[in-house]
């Protein structure tokens, strides 16, 4: 039987919709994955921390207050200096399509947009996943 | 006309198609099956003048005021708050000169979270989500050239909110005008923070205070300001139904009312400042009868139970916003049209204020074209389409009648559930309320991933579109210029004065004075919002939130 896929589900910053995230821990939960959900108002170190001590295999977050540049990429730096950069991490909520392509490069994995399905994050996740 | 002859000739009419049998069942939005057809047999039990009444007359189902729109359209209310004090009084002149009738602020989520610009927590969100606050001497920009008297103003704060109202109240002195002249609505609503929006700061009892100490200090000198607007919108943007909307609202109000009574003050110096804020949704009539059947519920309620002599503290006076959670990033152009047909049912519900959305919220802060086609809306609404030739155009259709009895006795039970769990305050911290709603999100989301509920555009008539980058960037310096402005105002001020009245207020704060003047006095010593909740930290500590998953 092979390991059950655990995630970290995170909303940075002060950002108080969460909604989508809720949604999309209890998608992960039917899919079949182990969920932890840390809950509001979250800085990038906690999050990495929670991450690294919860031995999670995928760090989830969730921005729709526009401040994405700020925290997306210090959580990625934050990976890349604990040595962590086999934790997948994926975002979803209101990002531009600019700043999308701004933030892959700097290591966030895929960034979901409005609309887009749990199967899909459910899927996408278990194609990118690197299990340790 | 006998009732038992309609039925029979509905039961003969049912077998006339036999197609009419094989139609699948239609059910609301909160789960009862729809007929297929509505007869006079399904409002007969209906009494008139009990449950409908004259508008402006107990209970108020058919509208609060006896002559509605045609005495005065609704205020249209668009919902604005840019990167910086000086933007955000820009736009506040345009939407003025564009024929808009009361101003309503959004502020970033620093200011709604009582922090500075400057607070390690505020990297990143400073004039993000709306205009930031630190001191007086931004409000004094916001509002710059507005003559606060011939203005009403909304502002959608919460925890902080007796901090704005001080300063509001500042800022109409600067101007030379006495308190009572002042016109606006402070969001103030902390309980539904806790459930769905987020903003919250202190535990429920001194969040509690701190609104009682506003309606105190308004009841005596600022009567014209609705000192609280109690929020359904934001837990039916959560997913929660319409039922739960009204529900869960007007058990909070409960909780605010209650304090107040309990803090001695008399029901009807409050109750008539209580306003609202609903969120009206794609089903057109069953949106309409919400509110029908919420003005009843709420007359019946103040009258009844808590004692209102006064019909204005019966009256549910109500804005609302087109739903932001229906509109898609997808085909952007299709969300023109269900913001209008929204705002349509918020119109035949006869609200006092709307907010339509602008067709690319789902995307991005929205542009000038964007907000000036949600002012279109309801301008053409308000004089193209004869929607306000009559008040309560859709009272006596046997369905709407049938629908808004039936959201009367839902909305009822809900209602007696909480309460039966202690109230409002229980049903929060013991995760009652956020499960609900989050349950419900979720079988939401699956409905629509099994393509049982049409998204059009996104599981529905689906195209492929190009991404396009959004003009609509914030400007990137605004958090700098504002940190700046910051520290350019502490320098200046007399830190003796905001030392002193921020030690003033620590002291209230241990007591139970009402913290009001303290907080004026506080922000006309210039002392920040920061500084001012800290201090209310300290003394009050933080809200810890309830996991639920």
């Amino acid at each position: 039987m092979s390991k059950r896929i655990r995630v970290l589900a995170a909303k940075p910053g002060l950002d108080g919709h969460d909604r989508g995230i809720k949604v999309v821990c209890a998608g992960l939960k039917d899919a079949g994955m182990e969920v932890i959900y840390t809950g509001l108002r979250q800085t990038p170190a906690a999050i990495v921390a929670t991450a690294l001590q919860e031995d999670v295999d995928v760090i989830a977050l969730s921005t729709l207050s526009g401040a994405h540049n700020q925290h997306l990429p210090l959580v990625a730096q934050l990976l890349r200096e604990k040595d962590a950069q086999h934790i997948l991490l994926v975002a979803g909520g209101i990002v531009p399509p600019q700043d999308r392509a701004t933030l892959k490069q700097q290591g966030v994995k895929e960034v979901f947009g409005p609309g887009t399905t749990m199967t899909q994050i459910a899927e996408f996740i278990r194609a990118n996943v690197s299990l340790s | 006309m006998d009732q038992s002859k309609i039925k029979e000739a509905k039961t003969k009419w049912a077998q006339s198609d036999p197609g009419l049998a094989k139609v699948a069942p239609r059910h609301t939005d909160w789960g009862d099956p729809v007929e297929k057809l509505y007869t006079p047999a399904d409002v007969s039990e209906q009494d008139y003048l009990e449950q409908l009444g004259f508008p402006g007359e107990h209970p108020f189902a058919r509208g609060v005021y006896p002559s509605m729109y045609l005495g005065r359209p609704w205020t249209v209310r668009q919902y604005s708050g840019y990167d910086s004090p000086k933007d955000t009084n820009a736009r506040f002149r345009y939407l003025l000169e564009q024929g808009q009738t009361g101003l309503s602020v959004a502020f970033d989520l620093p200011t709604q979270i009582g922090y500075d610009s400057d607070h390690p927590m505020s990297a990143g969100e400073v004039g993000k989500v709306g205009v930031p606050v630190d001191t007086l001497e931004d409000m004094e920009v916001i509002f710059e050239g507005l003559p606060l008297d011939k203005l009403s103003t909304s502002m959608t704060i919460n925890a902080p909110s007796a901090i704005m109202l001080a300063m509001y109240v500042s800022i109409g002195k600067k101007q030379g005008l006495e308190p009572k002249v002042l016109r606006g609505t402070l969001q103030n609503d902390v309980l539904k923070e806790y459930t769905v929006r987020g903003t919250y700061i202190f535990p429920p009892k001194p969040s509690i205070r701190l609104v009682t100490d506003i309606f105190e200090y308004c009841s005596k000198n600022v009567p014209r300001f609705n000192t609280i607007n109690v929020a359904g919108y934001h837990m039916r943007e959560a997913g929660c139904s319409a039922v739960q909307e009204i529900a869960f609202a007007f058990s909070n109000a409960i909780a605010y009312i209650e304090a107040g009574l309990e803090a001695g003050l008399d029901i009807d110096k409050f109750a008539p400042r209580i306003s609202w804020i609903f969120n009206t949704n794609n089903k057109i009539f069953e949106e309409v009868a919400k509110y029908r059947a919420a003005r009843r519920i709420w007359a019946e309620l103040l009258r009844d139970r808590f004692g209102a002599k006064d019909p204005r503290s019966c009256m549910l006076r109500f804005h609302t916003q087109t739903s932001g959670a229906s509109l898609t990033a997808q085909q952007p152009l299709n969300n023109v049209v269900r913001v209008a047909y929204q705002t349509l049912a918020a119109v035949l519900a006869g609200a006092q204020s709307i907010a339509a959305c602008s067709y690319d919220e789902a995307l991005s802060l929205p542009t000038e074209e964007s907000v000036r086609t949600s002012l279109r809306t309801q301008q053409i609404l308000r004089e193209e389409t004869g929607v306000t030739d009559t008040i309560d155009p859709m009272g006596g259709s046997y369905y709407m009648e049938a629908l808004t009895n039936q959201l009367y006795a839902r909305i009822k039970e809900l209602m007696a559930e909480v309460e039966e769990m202690g109230g409002a305050v229980e049903a929060i911290e013991n995760g009652f309320v956020q499960k609900e709603i989050e349950r419900r999100a979720y079988e939401t989301q699956k409905e629509v991933e099994r393509g049982e509920q049409v998204v059009v555009g996104v599981n529905k008539y689906a195209i492929d579109e190009e991404e396009k980058d959004v003009l609509a960037e914030a400007n990137p310096q605004a958090e700098q210029e504002q940190i700046q402005r910051l520290q350019a105002l502490r320098s200046r001020r007399s830190q003796d004065q905001v030392d002193q009245a921020l030690a003033a207020l620590r002291q209230t704060a241990q007591g139970d004075g009402n913290l009001m003047p303290i907080i004026i006095a506080a922000v006309e010593a210039y002392a920040s919002l920061g500084e001012i909740c800290g201090v209310l930290r300290e003394v009050f500590g933080e809200y810890q939130p309830v996991r639920t998953i």
